[in-house]
């Protein structure tokens, strides 16, 4: 009997574990996006958590300071590693997608300081909402620059 | 030429501590002590030989000998040249030189020990060290070599460990810099310090190894490692604290802790070994777990090795680092060869490791210590969780999910909690055995404190449910800490006739284990005031202002009142630079200075926030925008972090307990301690349930 409180104790707190561990991936979880995904899924979509990666074209960065509503287009980059790297790695994938005027698009508006990773050709990994009116809300902003430095800039969140 | 010594010196340390494995191997099968006391000694040269490889890539560091890969990738001509020396581990190759050295450092402090009653621990101990200190040099050697040269080809310009036929040597007139975001003081140390806890845990586990090898499977290798792992434990928790610290004052987003997959993988190692150094007390004491305490140390490593290498392979964050370069498969293939043959000698020792003692009831301080084990691995499931859901999810479900910073949030706080309510209660459970009446007499009272505090919190300060149950945990574990330091220094004041300083520091001197355990408890309860304080009650406002006017905040008023932009031509920097008048209340506090700086060179900006830190909140504000020409003014975002300041104190305060804890003892104690009775304190007469 000495045993058994201890195993009892033991799988209760495993089962609160995995509970607790599947309840919260279920609330949190975040479907990740291509732009051409996204495009196809369309209104599906709407109400769903996603992160959604693509490359910022420069041209389009708007800021409007005074409601510090940023609004940018991305453009389709591919989410597969291996896909990347074939097209001869990150920064030469990003920087095709943002010439090439067939890839797919989508507007992005984002609430909040200006980040200062945001440029031509940076990859913008976005967590938010897509709107009924087939733009993308961004809660949340990570950009990444690959092209300047060796070491792994950490993503600067906004 | 130089950069080609180096490399020479480079493949001369891995063949010494190459032979060193083989010589340590080979000289216990064969019970010759010369040829182990060969293995030492050619270990003992490894330190001297990296010293000399990273002494050579300093050199070429500081020079500006861009002719060198690693050189033109971390540096730059305009970076100072603290920064160039510091460069060293600024990239790839160059920290992996970097652990090597470390390794070596301290397989030689190791190995300069008295070795007396331990000798046959010494070869294994050296086999461990050195096969993990071959591993990464060789990683120097075959891939990534720090010393490589660029070179033009037909092909363009490469770089190479030896001058390729047809080629030209190619020099550029500039590197390419260090990163803006990490010329930063908290920076500069953070990467050693986080290594140097990573690399000292390789020696706990040397001998955790050398224990299952020998059969000598009793709780020596535990003494002997207990102050490396109390030092481990200290740098590495000093370098997470310095990130976190780097975060709020660089990345500029009012936090510290993103959960970013690479903070993960240094907070792992953390868990683990934190569980580590609560459960060996209990084999210690106790003869119990020593199965588990084999597990975790192996664990620790393996995490040590794995967060080595995502925190600087950018596997995670920039994920085509990964198939550029060959070491990613070597590292998993070195991890799980590693991690297989640890668990097969547990496994062969199964027998060997029986507890000596049966875990009877479940309030004892033993089943308490277990669960916070529990918990402190639930967390880390839950980290690990975290990481590899996406690969999980991929191969079952097809569809591409992460999880961010919310999972972890809602899935660790229960956890985080009962694991502050559990420091709360188990200093005041006795070993062996508990009730709930024997604990709640000891509750009672701090139980009744911690009431009354939330109670004048719920009245003055917040109405947050959540914030109540936590302030309500924080203040009974702080009460029973402090209530049970100050039981322990009234009662030496009367029996030793001492004033109560003076008792409470040689109370402190005489178990420092315990005390500095107790300091660090406290010190855990004032990061968590300060963790719960910005993330439950941080608020921001946001505006763009003309000169003259204002924002508004809890009680705060921030008056723009200039801003100014020059040139640094030296530092290739151009600086914004706004002035702020800030008010409380009506009264003039004194101004803030948040910065704008643009590096010409990266063509990158970087946001420098204006903090005003007291210890009841942090104002902290962004230059968000600004127009030159105009006169609409400059935008900025402001964030008041209540509370946020007593976690960097806590910081402060930890270190000072885990120093307590780690300092060596007074040589006063008898040497030959038997294994069972260890270094246990004669118990204070008045403290029955706490007898350590």
């Amino acid at each position: 009997m000495k045993v058994n409180k201890f195993v009892i104790g033991g799988i209760l707190i495993l089962g609160a574990v995995v509970f607790l561990i599947w309840s919260s991936t279920a609330a949190t979880q975040e479907y990740f996006l291509t732009i051409d995904e996204l495009n196809a899924k369309g209104s599906s979509v709407v109400d769903k958590n996603l992160r959604v990666s693509g490359a910022v074209i420069g041209d389009s960065i708007q800021y409007d300071a005074q409601s510090l509503t940023l609004t940018f287009d991305v453009a389709h980059v591919s989410g597969d590693n291996a896909d990347l790297e074939t097209e001869g790695g990150l920064a030469i994938a990003l920087h095709d997608a943002v010439v090439d005027p067939s890839r797919s698009r989508i507007k992005v508006v984002y609430v909040g300081p200006r980040p200062d990773l945001l440029r031509n050709e940076a990859q913008a990994i976005m967590t938010g909402h897509m709107g009924e009116d087939g733009i993308f809300y961004a809660e949340e902003l990570l950009l990444k620059c690959p092209t300047r430095y060796e070491e792994a800039v950490p993503e600067q969140a906004s | 030429m130089i950069a080609n010594f180096g490399f020479g010196v480079l493949v001369i340390s891995f063949l010494v501590s190459s032979y060193s494995v083989f010589a340590a191997i080979y000289g216990e099968r064969t019970k010759n002590p010369s040829m182990v006391e060969s293995a030492r000694r050619a270990m003992l040269l490894t330190w001297p030989l990296l010293t000399l490889t990273a002494g050579i890539l300093i050199y070429l560091l500081v020079n500006n000998h861009y002719e060198v890969q690693f050189v033109y990738e971390v540096t730059s001509r305009s970076m100072p040249t603290y920064l160039k020396v510091t460069a060293w581990w600024g990239g790839q190759s160059g920290s992996l030189l970097f652990w090597s050295w470390l390794m070596s450092a301290f397989a030689s402090l190791v190995t300069l020990r008295k070795w007396d009653r331990d000798r046959e621990f010494l070869p294994w101990v050296i086999v461990v060290a050195c096969v993990t200190m071959a591993f990464f040099i060789g990683m120097n050697v075959f891939f990534e070599n720090p010393f490589a040269q660029l070179y033009e080809t037909f092909d363009g310009v490469n770089a190479y460990t030896f001058q390729p036929a047809n080629s030209v040597a190619f020099t550029p007139v500039d590197g390419r810099g260090l990163n803006p975001l990490l010329r930063h003081p908290g920076m500069v140390i953070h990467p050693p310090m986080l290594y140097l806890g990573f690399v000292s845990f390789v020696i706990p586990y040397a001998f955790a190894m050398a224990a299952l090898i020998t059969g000598r499977t009793d709780d020596r290798w535990i003494r002997l490692t207990r102050r490396w792992t109390l030092w481990a434990w200290l740098f590495l928790s000093f370098g997470l604290v310095l990130g976190s610290r780097w975060a709020y004052d660089v990345l500029g987003w009012g936090g510290f802790w993103g959960w970013d997959p690479v903070e993960i993988a240094a907070f792992m190692p953390w868990l683990t070994g934190t569980a580590f150094l609560h459960s060996v007390m209990i084999q210690e004491k106790r003869g119990m777990l020593k199965h588990w305490n084999m597990l975790l140390v192996i664990l620790t490593y393996d995490l040590v090795i794995f967060g080595t290498f995502l925190t600087r392979s950018g596997v995670l964050s920039s994920v085509h680092a990964f198939a550029q370069s060959a070491i990613g498969p070597l590292f998993f293939a070195f991890i799980g060869l590693t991690l297989i043959t640890s668990v097969a000698l547990i496994i062969y020792r199964w027998n060997d490791l029986k507890s000596e003692t049966q875990m009877t009831s479940l309030l004892s301080r033993e089943a308490l210590f277990l669960l916070n084990n529990l918990l402190f691995m639930s967390i880390l499931v839950v980290c690990f969780w975290g990481v590899i859901y996406p690969l999980i999810s991929e191969l079952f479900t097809g569809a591409k999910v992460t999880v961010g910073p919310p999972f972890y949030q809602r899935a660790t706080a229960p956890l985080f909690a009962a694991l502050i309510f559990l420091m709360g209660v188990a200093p005041l459970s006795a070993w062996g055995h508990s009730t709930v009446k024997t604990l709640g007499r000891a509750l009672w009272k701090p139980v009744i404190g911690a009431i009354v505090i939330t109670a004048v919190l719920f009245a003055t300060y917040t109405r947050n449910i959540g914030a109540l149950i936590g302030f309500f945990i924080i203040a009974l574990v702080l009460l029973v800490t402090v209530y049970e330091y100050w039981r322990g220094a009234v009662a030496r004041q009367r029996s030793q006739g001492e004033n109560i300083f003076t008792a409470f520091w040689n109370l402190t001197g005489r178990n420092r284990r315990r005390y500095g355990g107790y300091i660090i408890h406290i010190s855990i309860m004032l990061m968590a005031i300060g963790i719960m304080g910005i993330s439950i009650f941080q608020s921001e406002t946001q505006g763009t202002l003309s000169q003259g006017q204002s924002l508004h905040i809890a009680g705060y008023e921030v008056r723009y009142k200039e801003i100014a932009s020059w040139d640094n031509a030296g530092a290739g920097v151009n600086y914004t630079r706004s002035v702020l008048d800030i008010y409380k209340d009506g009264k003039y506090l004194g101004q803030l200075t948040p910065r704008i700086d643009y590096y010409f060179d990266s063509e990158q900006t970087m946001t420098i926030p204006g903090n005003r830190s007291t210890i009841r909140d942090d104002l902290y504000i962004l230059l968000v925008d600004w127009e030159p020409a105009t006169s609409t003014g400059a935008t900025f975002k402001v964030y008041v972090n209540p509370l946020v300041n007593w976690l960097w104190f806590g910081s402060l305060l930890f270190l000072v307990g885990i120093i307590i804890a780690a300092w060596p003892e007074n040589e006063r104690e008898p040497v030959a301690v038997k294994a069972k009775v260890g270094v246990r304190q004669p118990s204070q007469p008045s403290q029955p349930s706490a007898a350590d």
